[in-house]
């Protein structure tokens, strides 16, 4: 299968390891991924701060990068970012009058998938250890984020996908479902409250034990690692793509570039 | 959900009384989260309640069903306001009641003291009613010299504690039993004055105190939950009691109600009686549900008068995308899910009605650009948990970007300078709209890596980043975007099909 490769802005220019994690478990497969080198942002961040006419050309972007690519699925290592893609750039189209974006849009939103998506729904995974060779031997927590929960529906992929990681010790995350306060500008713009949601997700982090919190969504595990990073917290973040792409041979380091992304072991 | 053209009113008639913020939601929350003791009670209560909802909606296999139902019967009713409503109106009418038209909170006020004077009382007792919060009815009263008596205990509380209620559903929520007993001891008639703080002693003092207002009232005021256009009855649900007395004891009974709580049909409440208290308190069932046809003669009261109120409702209808907001029916299972207002409470969003759907509510009755409320649509990190708890499907997230939108239009409009935002909107938009300016942007990563130092983080930021860097640092960014690496370094393996995997 032929499958192109959405980065996301922020992945690409600040986590460019969980992308090439996403790379590597692609290519594994025997899939072969494509870059589209168009793309830049879903436009989520203009989307949500209500800035619609700004997005337009962020959206009509993403499309075009997407549009006449020759794939045959899309992915992103993101929930987020997909949903934006799925449901927030045919509203900005339609907002902006452009009909024919719109229709363009959905077409690309429907061969988007989030990385979970894609591994089950698609490719049949049910055992990452078997089929990807993933091996992790480290204690690790699980947050689902809001847009992967509500927005796409994933349900247990993720965390499914994690428990049949070899070596893995995966611990329970008390109120899991509870949002981490990230919510874009959300986080600057009322920065107080974010700051108290981020409390207590950081609370439940560290009572999990676990030496490192996974999750989808490169944004949040930012969030969630800065707020961890402040409080000098043992604890790190990683995204669930580079848990899969480690393996017994070429195993991810956690000591090493995670420690300098998130702060991890510094106060 | 489909968005249908409707011919819905072109001119838009806001709202007033008690809808607005009178300070931006950040300062009024920074103030609330200082409040450890309302934090400690939200967080308590909030998850209690979310806990008994979430187990009794389990046990219905057709909740699903439920909840589109209730959206779709919403729907219909606000495509069909108009006629609906003389359709009310003349089934009242027809059963001996009034009816009178409100077009905001001011007319509603006038309406009502009018007819408590017509009856020569210069008291009422009320039943909860969050039409009459929204109008101020009972400032005005005062002002007019009725005194007005809450008789559902939390309003009780609030009302004799000069407090505003903090939670729709229970509105003294921020208050625990020791700050009741004060208040009662304040503030209560009669009270025993060795009254302690036992649960059971407070409603026994409660209970004497209101007994007394229940048998005296010539008037009752009340709101409604439910009104059904094709027999013209009134629903009130509640738990105490309080509310039946009201409704049926004193001689004049006068009703106060939103234009959007019609439901069509008698059969059509089946639904919404099976949605609201699963939803609201997270019981199967409500213990008292009251309904009333007109007057019955030698029955209940003898007069019976309802004021149908717009007070901006017909202005949230005109818009397309937050029309649906008007479906609420007030359970406040939005509230009782939203992390922000688990931790700061309903008092930081100024309106009568506070969460996630006050959000959107008080912005859409208000216009986006009334007094502080341009500030609610940003209360959220759109996590969604609202809409999924709504019974009627109202898709709050969604309503609220779109406010967002609306507000940023109409600050462009009025702004002669640009804001920070605007700036930095403005600068990510050129950045984020090709993959060659984002490559081009991405060439500045070692900048940030050298604003990080040699702890390779950033620990604070100036200006609006600076709300980021309060509470969180930031990692030095790599020295090479995954862009540059992809197009220098990437090496497909070899059993994947051949090609560079360019494909711009």
């Amino acid at each position: 299968m032929k499958i192109a490769l959405f980065a996301t802005c922020i992945v690409d220019a600040m986590f460019p390891r969980t992308a090439k994690a996403t790379v590597t478990v692609l290519e594994r497969l025997g899939h072969q991924v494509v870059f589209p080198a168009g793309q830049a942002c879903c436009g989520q961040m203009h989307i949500n701060s209500g800035y619609f006419d700004d997005a337009l050309p962020v959206v009509a972007n993403h499309v075009a990068a997407f549009s006449h690519g020759d794939y045959d699925v899309a992915v992103a290592p993101s929930a987020s970012c997909v949903a934006s893609v799925k449901h927030q750039q045919p509203m900005i189209a339609r907002h902006c009058g452009d009909a024919a974006l719109e229709n363009r849009a959905n077409a690309v939103g429907a061969k988007t998938y989030e990385l979970s998506q894609l591994l089950v729904d698609v490719l049949g995974i049910t055992d990452a250890a078997a089929q990807l060779g993933s091996y992790f031997p480290h204690t690790v927590t699980y947050h689902p984020s809001c847009h992967g929960m509500r927005l796409l529906r994933l349900g247990d992929r993720q965390l499914d996908l994690l428990r049949t990681v070899a070596g893995i010790d995966l611990r329970n995350l008390a109120e899991p479902d509870q949002c981490c306060g990230f919510g874009g500008t959300f986080s600057m713009k009322n920065a107080d409250v974010s700051s108290a949601m981020l409390e207590d997700k950081v609370a439940t982090i560290e009572a999990s034990g676990a030496e490192l919190c996974t999750g989808g969504d490169a944004s949040c595990l930012l969030h969630i690692g800065g707020g961890l990073s402040r409080k000098g917290s043992g604890t790190a973040t990683l995204h669930f793509a580079e848990i899969l792409a480690s393996t017994m041979a070429a195993p991810v380091s956690v000591s090493g570039e995670v420690e300098q992304l998130t702060g991890r072991g510094r106060s | 959900m489909s968005q249908v053209s409707l011919g819905m009113p072109k001119i838009a008639s806001y709202g007033s009384g008690n809808l607005f913020a009178t300070e931006p939601f950040p300062q009024a929350a920074h103030r609330e989260l200082a409040n450890t003791q309302l934090r400690a009670n939200l967080g308590h209560a909030t998850r209690t309640i979310r806990e008994k909802r979430i187990g009794v909606v389990s046990e219905l296999p057709d909740w699903e069903e439920l909840r589109e139902a209730g959206s779709v019967l919403k729907q219909q009713v606000m495509a069909d306001l108009p006629r609906l409503l003389v359709q009310l109106e003349e089934n009242v009418t027809r059963r001996g009641g009034t009816v009178h038209w409100a077009r905001d909170a001011q007319e509603a006020n006038e309406i009502v003291t009018g007819l408590i004077r017509a009856e020569g009382a210069t008291e009422v007792v009320k039943v909860k009613s969050m039409a009459t919060q929204e109008t101020g009815l009972n400032e005005y009263l005062e002002e007019q010299g009725i005194a007005a008596y809450e008789t559902d205990l939390a309003e009780l509380i609030v009302q004799l504690g000069h407090d505003k209620p903090s939670h729709i559903l229970v509105p003294a929520i921020h208050k625990n039993r020791t700050e009741i007993r004060d208040i009662f001891l304040a503030g209560m008639a009669g009270v025993d004055p060795e009254l302690t703080d036992d649960p059971r002693q407070l409603a026994m003092a409660a209970r004497t105190h209101l007994r007394r207002k229940f048998l005296t009232a010539k008037v009752a005021v009340s709101g409604a939950n439910f009104a059904i256009a094709d027999s013209g009855t009134l629903a009130v649900v509640e738990s105490e009691g309080n509310g039946r007395m009201c409704l049926t004891l004193p001689e004049t009974l006068i009703t106060v109600m939103g234009i959007e709580k019609l439901v069509p049909t008698f059969q059509d409440l089946e639904v919404f009686m099976a949605l609201l208290p699963r939803s609201s308190t997270g019981e199967r069932m409500n213990p008292y549900t009251s309904l009333w046809t007109g007057v019955t003669e030698g029955d209940g009261p003898q007069n019976f008068h309802l004021v149908l109120l717009d007070n901006g409702r017909t202005a949230a209808l005109a818009d397309e995308m937050g029309r649906s907001a008007l479906h609420c029916i007030r359970c406040s299972a939005c509230m009782n899910v939203c992390p922000v207002y688990e931790r700061t409470g309903g008092h930081a969003y100024g309106s009568t009605y506070p969460g996630p759907i006050g959000a959107i509510l008080s912005p859409l009755m208000t216009g986006i650009e009334a007094e502080e409320n341009n500030s609610l649509p940003y209360a959220s990190s759109l996590c969604g948990a609202c809409f999924d708890a709504c019974p009627v499907k109202i898709n709050i997230p969604e309503i609220l970007v779109h406010l967002r939108g609306k507000d940023v239009d109409a600050q462009h409009a009025k702004r002669k300078l640009p804001s920070q935002m605007d700036v930095g909107m403005t600068v990510a938009k050129v950045a984020l709209s090709s993959g060659r300016n984002l490559g081009l942007a991405e060439k500045g990563l070692p900048l940030g890596k050298l604003a990080a130092g040699p702890d390779r983080l950033i620990k604070r930021l100036p200006g609006l980043a600076g709300g980021w860097t309060q509470s969180r640092d930031i990692p030095a960014p790599p020295a090479q975007s995954f862009r540059d690496w992809w197009k220098k370094e990437h090496v497909p393996t070899a059993d994947t099909a051949a090609g560079t995997g360019e494909n711009a």
